[in-house]
């Protein structure tokens, strides 16, 4: 219908041609065999630098995906238990038992320099291994490093067990006693395992009603308490404290607090009878313990398990990360809360942001004249997009939670003072600093997809008596509705992965409750959340025990990349079906 | 399809209703609506340039207060009545407020002591009198303050307790404790006559200092004991001596916040300093003040920098400074001016590094040492001034000039910072010279912040650098490839390829560059150096290689599909490096490059550094120059390039010459822009380096950004604190870059688009 575009003419025709040329414009004929200075001269080398260039690059996007999906997917594989002695001359023998979590060559030198008497052995490289031992609270160290040349009798014991513990991390021991009500079961040892495994879930689902008795329901009432007395404060403040109200409130007051009495004793009894079942673990040294079984998260015997066991255990990993709860510091357990408040954050910066990244789109390419005030416009647009995304959090930090927010505490939750509602860090702050990121991403984006739209069909429209508003409902947004997905996937994608703003306005290391729960208004503007990127940030940096949490950090990056690797290629395909889509439209 | 279905559907509903008449009220709601609509898309568009204008105005709004000068507002001014201290037998020694001043302490020299309530209105609340020949003050806790009579030392505290009547309203009660008890400390034969008292209690000790005539001092200390039972503290007397000075008419005597240096002042002849902690003490230093007669002594914030005032108006900063022999040498380390008549009080501020002054004629000076500024300068009485208070919150100065008592408000928040204490070097207590330092917080009361914005700037530059060596050459010969010479095929894949990079959360790649490539390098530190070598020579073996290789097989593989070609040269090149690092190591670096780069070379080296950093912020930055230098290459008219081939040029030679001069301004801007990113990264280089303020080239050590600096401080400064609007301007600064930067990036892109437009 149209004259094609030059653009999308440059695009399907010309490199063809150039590449056929190159070959007939250089002096230089591949028959025959060029001498080296004349290979130079023609900078046929330049050319094959720069395709190194892309190769390095290429390179190093794959490498890197790859190293995090090797990192991140292998935490989960189940390792096999080793038992060794490890004697270091001129030092006591010890015993071992752990995984082996990771191989390393060293050389002589700084072996010495360690430490370790290395006269007996020639050679220049040792092997090193790094064992997880576990047992934080009975050695006080989770790894070893130990030289693959010292140690002895290794051997992989069937019986050896892995216990994942509430508190203090795996345990690596072996299985002595089922103590059940303060006397030992007797049975024979190799039923240890099997018999433990019910009083386990029954453990297991004893301290899951703890747990909601404590998160959900006493949560809730200690939200309702809290409500009630904030309602009480305001009444006092606006000089409305009839005797009426003040009675209602303190028979409601009663009322949760008897229940929470109530909950009270049900949680004491729920906690005794979680303590009935007790296993004894011995070490590999031989120290003894008692594990309580509600401090038991999980036991296994890695060393017996088939390969269907394997992947059944992989599978169950996958599941706790996505769908647990924390535990130790963020550096054991799932990320939940993580993943529930980035998405929350996310869906409520989408809201956000799409309106006013379509208008200012649509104000650039349908109503703006080409002038001045467009050029500025667009300046903008791109230094927004420029701008440091931790200066965005500071300006976060400084205009939307202590201006505005101060100021929406001071009008509207007096009763509050002086703990701020939304003075401080929070989710709608979070979510209005990556509108504001976010916002270009948008612009950008849904301006390329108004340009593809041929004017034809605005034409048509306007000359069918449509108003220019009509024309953009009807006609041209639902064409650019795609170009308008594609910034909004873009948008997410940039928002999901930032995290220097976030760690300002409202994004914390543990956030007591979620920001979306049962309670009304069920979606709590003013609390602070967890978020992917931080987590990473946080468990990897800022943990106790980085080095246990490691892995974790690895499967959660994983997580993460794959998250934003999949919404940016959707939003590729996306881009490129639209493209096609207005190619054919134009022919 | 698209658009004939909406037609259709326009049409279809047109037929169906061809009575349709628009009426006069619909054709007015559908204006109306129009109108509506075309303003708020126009204030919309606009509002992108608000968001801009105010993060700007924002930050700017948060910056000023620094920068504010102080003003000085007279709240107050009552007379001192009878019983007065100001009467012949008691000179006024010392003036001193609450923390919320709403009561003023007066004491005379002969230990009168008188309550003042200033609020609401001026009034004398109670008179003790204590029997005092000398009485000095603590100079650091100038509420302590030690009384002596008839050879006996007596110690009192003056305490406010804070309490709210039944009204809610804040009422201080002044009272005067007994910290040590009711007993009195020996110090002297009872006949002797004090010239002058000096007083010091520190955390383990208390020590006083009289002097009995220019020549002879008497020096004692008590050490703290405290009591099993109901803590109190008691003294007990621990070491006694008498110390010679040979100066002239002394000034002043004082000893320093340690307990440490003994400064006796003279007025003309210097003064003399004893180290209190040798054994036996002894004269430590001799020093020279130059011109002028010494006419005021106090010590600043922390017992450790001495003011000095002279007859000619000046004032001089002194302190111990350390060499590096360990041997003290006692310093000028700045002066300030207040007139040209002599000073008569200096008085210190209660939490910062900073003074007022007063002189003959009356005008007050309030100076900050750190920032090197004289915040205000202003006559305020005819005659000399008595006394001078500052109250503990810095926020009122109090004075006293014979009869009257007068209170002035001053605002002044932040008197540390000044132009030049963020851009200069900056002499700091404790240190041998003048340097740029950030050091924002410390644990102790008395520290003196530095808010040098230098290496934080030098760090941030670092890292750009840095990683524009590695990222700009590797992104623009990538573009050029990319865009000119490669098959149309790979360029598709190739392109999303290397701008999902730019997807990649920073978060990670700082993570992954903090935990698994710092170790990396440094354990394989002659295997990457090697790498980085090696892959360019491999590359271009490989490529000379391949014009070796049979024609027939070339002729199979067409143009444009290098870079495929290469990826295994260069994996082997990666995997040789990195085999023959540790044999390397062991040949040539001892086993152990990095303690060879340190002890052989003398180069310092971290495992989180800033070769670590280019590497990661290399991931950041590639896929932004690549893809805007791309663009700018592809976008150059097609016929350009086919005249010059057809006029016998190669395609290098058309490349270099003709597409590459055409499009170079899109490759500023992309250089630009990636610059912008680099100098505003944070996670990268907050995960990445040891984020230590250092200034140093070095690339095997680390250095703090701006951006991650403000990431570490920003959650734990307190609000609208120096601290707090300093790192808001660190913000601004790096705002003010990036906008420079992009606008200069989008204004060339924008004519550029033009250019092309024409061609």
């Amino acid at each position: 219908m149209v004259p094609s575009k030059p653009n999308v003419h440059k695009q399907t025709v010309a490199p063809l041609p150039l590449s056929q040329l190159q070959g007939v414009a250089s002096p230089l004929s591949p028959i025959k065999l060029a001498p080296f200075t004349q290979w130079i001269k023609n900078g046929t080398p330049w050319i094959w630098f720069n395709a190194g260039a892309v190769a390095i690059c290429l390179l190093m996007v794959l490498g890197l995906l790859g190293l995090i999906a090797v990192k991140g997917a292998a935490h989960f594989w189940p390792k096999a238990i080793i038992s060794l002695v490890y004697e270091v001359p001129g030092k006591d023998s010890q015993s071992l038992l752990g995984e082996v979590q990771a191989k390393e060559t060293i050389s002589r030198k700084r072996l010495e320099e360690s430490g370790v008497n290395v006269d007996d052995h020639p050679q220049e490289f040792f092997q090193r291994w790094q064992l997880k031992v576990g047992n934080r609270d009975v050695t006080g160290l989770d790894f070893i490093w130990v030289v693959d040349e010292f140690t002895q009798q290794k051997q992989y014991p069937e019986n050896a067990v892995l216990i994942e513990r509430r508190e203090w991390g795996n345990f690596y021991g072996f299985i002595e006693q089922i103590i059940q009500d303060g006397k030992p079961l007797e049975m024979a040892e190799s039923e240890f395992f099997k018999q433990l495994q019910p009083l386990l879930v029954r453990a297991n689902q004893l301290q899951k009603k703890i747990h909601k008795i404590e998160v959900g329901q006493m949560g809730a009432i200690n939200y309702q308490l809290e409500q009630l007395r904030l309602k009480s404060k305001r009444l006092q403040l606006e000089h409305r404290q009839t005797p009426q109200a003040l009675a209602e409130i303190a028979q409601q007051q009663q009322q949760l607090e008897k229940q929470y009495l109530l909950l009270h004793d049900q949680l004491a009894l729920l906690a005794a009878q979680a303590e009935r079942d007790q296993v004894k673990v011995k070490t590999v040294s031989g120290n003894s313990k008692t594990l309580s079984l509600a401090k038991v998260v999980a036991i296994y015997q890695p060393n017996t398990f088939s390969l269907w066991q394997k992947i059944h255990f992989y599978a169950a990993k996958l599941v706790e990360l996505v769908s647990e709860q924390p535990r130790e510091a963020n550096t054991e357990g799932g990320i939940f809360p993580a993943i529930f408040g980035t998405v929350v954050m996310v869906l409520l910066m989408s809201i956000l942001v799409t309106p006013f990244g379509v208008i200012t789109a649509v104000y650039l390419h349908e109503y703006a004249k080409q002038g001045l005030i467009t050029r500025i416009v667009r300046i903008s647009v791109n230094n927004l997009a420029g701008v440091p995304s931790i200066v965005y959090g500071v300006f976060g930090l400084g205009f939307f939670v202590y201006f505005l927010g101060g100021s929406i505490d001071q009008l509207f939750y007096p009763e509050a003072s002086p703990a701020p509602v939304f003075g401080t860090p929070g989710l709608l702050w979070a979510s209005l600093t990556l509108a504001l990121l976010t916002v270009p991403v948008v612009i950008v984006s849904t301006e390329e997809g108004l340009s593809r739209i041929p004017k034809s069909l605005r034409e048509g429209s306007l000359a069918l008596g449509a108003t220019q508003f009509e024309t953009l409902c009807r006609v041209v947004l639902p064409m650019a509705s795609s170009a308008m997905m594609t910034g909004l996937i873009l948008a997410i994608a940039r928002a999901a992965g930032e995290v220097a703003p976030l760690m300002l306005v409202g994004v914390v290391k543990l956030a007591p409750s979620l920001p979306v729960d049962f309670n009304a208004p069920f979606i709590h503007l003013d609390r602070k959340l967890m978020h992917l990127g931080f987590h990473i940030y946080d468990v990897g940096f800022q943990s106790p025990n980085v080095e246990a949490a490691r892995p974790l950090v690895y499967a959660t990056a994983f997580l993460l990349v794959s998250i934003i690797a999949v919404l940016n290629l959707s939003a590729v395909i996306l881009r490129n079906r639209l493209r096609e889509k207005y190619k054919n439209l134009e022919n | 399809m698209n658009q004939a279905v909406v037609f259709q559907d326009d049409a279809s509903r047109l037929t169906e209703r061809p009575k349709l008449v628009i009426s006069q009220r619909r054709k007015t709601v559908r204006k109306v609506q129009d109108h509506l609509a075309r303003c708020l898309i126009h204030v919309g568009g606009i509002t992108v340039i608000l968001a801009v204008t105010l993060i700007f105005a924002y930050l700017i709004y948060e910056v000023v207060p620094l920068f504010k000068k102080p003003t000085l507002t007279l709240v107050q001014t009552f007379a001192l009545q009878n019983k007065a201290i100001n009467e012949q037998s008691q000179v006024p020694f010392s003036l001193l407020t609450d923390e919320r001043t709403q009561v003023a302490v007066i004491m005379g020299r002969q230990g009168r002591v008188q309550f003042w309530q200033l609020q609401p209105s001026p009034l004398l609340m109670s008179t003790q009198d204590f029997t005092a020949q000398q009485v000095a003050a603590d100079p650091d806790k100038d509420r302590r303050f030690a009384f002596y009579a008839a050879g006996k030392l007596s110690i009192i505290e003056i305490e406010f307790k804070n309490h709210y009547d039944s009204g809610a309203v804040l009422q201080v009660k002044p009272q005067i404790n007994k910290p040590y008890g009711e007993a009195v400390l020996a110090f002297a034969d009872a006949k002797t006559q004090l010239q002058s008292l000096t007083f010091r209690d520190t955390a383990t000790d208390v020590w006083a200092v009289g002097r009995v005539d220019a020549h002879e001092l008497i020096v004692q200390s008590w050490k703290k004991q405290t009591s099993p039972f109901g803590g109190q503290v008691s003294l007990r007397a621990d070491k006694q001596f008498t110390l010679l000075p040979s100066l002239a008419s002394t000034q002043n005597i004082l000893l320093s916040g340690d307990a440490r240096w003994l400064y006796v002042i003279s007025q003309t002849q210097g003064m003399e300093v004893f180290d209190l902690k040798s054994n036996p003490v002894q004269l430590y230093a001799k020093v020279e003040f130059g011109s002028g007669r010494i006419t005021a002594s106090q010590f600043l914030l922390g017992g450790f920098s001495l003011i000095l005032g002279n007859d000619q108006g000046q004032i001089q900063q002194w302190m111990p400074v350390r060499d590096d022999s360990n041997h003290y040498r006692f310093s000028k380390v700045r002066e300030f001016s207040l007139g040209h008549q002599a000073i008569t009080e200096v008085r210190p501020e209660y939490r910062r590094k900073g003074f007022m002054a007063a002189d003959l004629t009356g005008s007050v000076g309030y100076f900050n040492t750190t920032a090197e500024v004289e915040l205000f300068k202003q006559p305020l009485h005819a005659g000399p001034i008595e006394l001078l208070a500052l109250t503990p919150r810095g926020d009122q100065l109090w004075l006293l000039d014979g009869e009257k008592v007068r209170g002035y408000k001053i605002d002044n928040e932040h008197p540390e910072v000044s132009w030049k204490s963020l851009w200069s070097k900056i002499w700091y207590e404790g240190y041998d010279h003048a340097q740029y330092l950030w050091q924002s917080s410390a644990s102790s009361n008395d520290f003196e912040p530095k808010f040098s914005l230098m290496p934080l700037a030098f760090g941030t530059l670092k890292a750009s650098f840095y990683t524009m060596l590695l990222a700009m050459p590797l992104a623009l010969c990538g573009a050029i490839f990319t865009a000119y010479f490669m098959a149309p095929a790979l360029r598709t894949k190739v392109k999303p390829a290397i701008e999902l990079m730019a997807a990649l959360p920073t978060v990670i790649l700082g993570f992954l560059a903090g935990l698994w490539l710092a170790p990396l390098v440094e354990q394989q530190l002659p295997g990457i150096v090697l790498m980085l070598v090696a892959t360019p020579i491999i590359i271009l073996l490989s490529a000379y290689l391949y014009t070796r290789l049979p024609a027939g097989w070339r002729h199979h593989i067409p143009d444009g599909w290098q870079p495929l070609l290469l990826m295994p040269s260069i994996i082997g090149a990666v995997v040789m490096s990195m085999s023959l690092s540790d044999p390397m190591q062991v040949l040539f670096f001892d086993g152990d490059m990095r303690k060879w780069l340190t002890q052989s070379l003398g180069i310092g080296f971290d495992q989180r550094n800033s070769l670590v950093v280019a590497f990661a912020m290399g991931f950041a930055t590639i896929p932004v120059i690549f893809s805007i230098a791309e663009d700018a290459i592809f976008a150059v008219p097609k016929h350009l390039s086919y005249g010059s081939l057809a006029l016998g040029a190669t395609s290098w030679q058309t490349l270099v010459r003709v597409v590459l001069p055409t499009a170079s301004p899109g490759i500023f801007s992309a250089v630009m822009i990636g610059f912008g990113r680099a100098v505003g990264e944070t996670m990268i280089v907050l995960m990445a380096t040891g984020n230590t303020p250092i200034m140093d080239m070095n690339i095997f050590e680390g250095f703090r950004t701006l951006a991650a600096n403000i990431a570490v401080e920003m959650p734990e400064t307190e609000v609208n604190s120096s601290h707090f609007r300093v790192l808001f301007l660190a913000a601004l600064v790096l705002l003010s870059f990036t906008f420079v930067v992009n606008t200069t990036a989008e204004l060339v892109r924008q004519r550029l688009r033009e250019k092309y437009g024409s061609l």
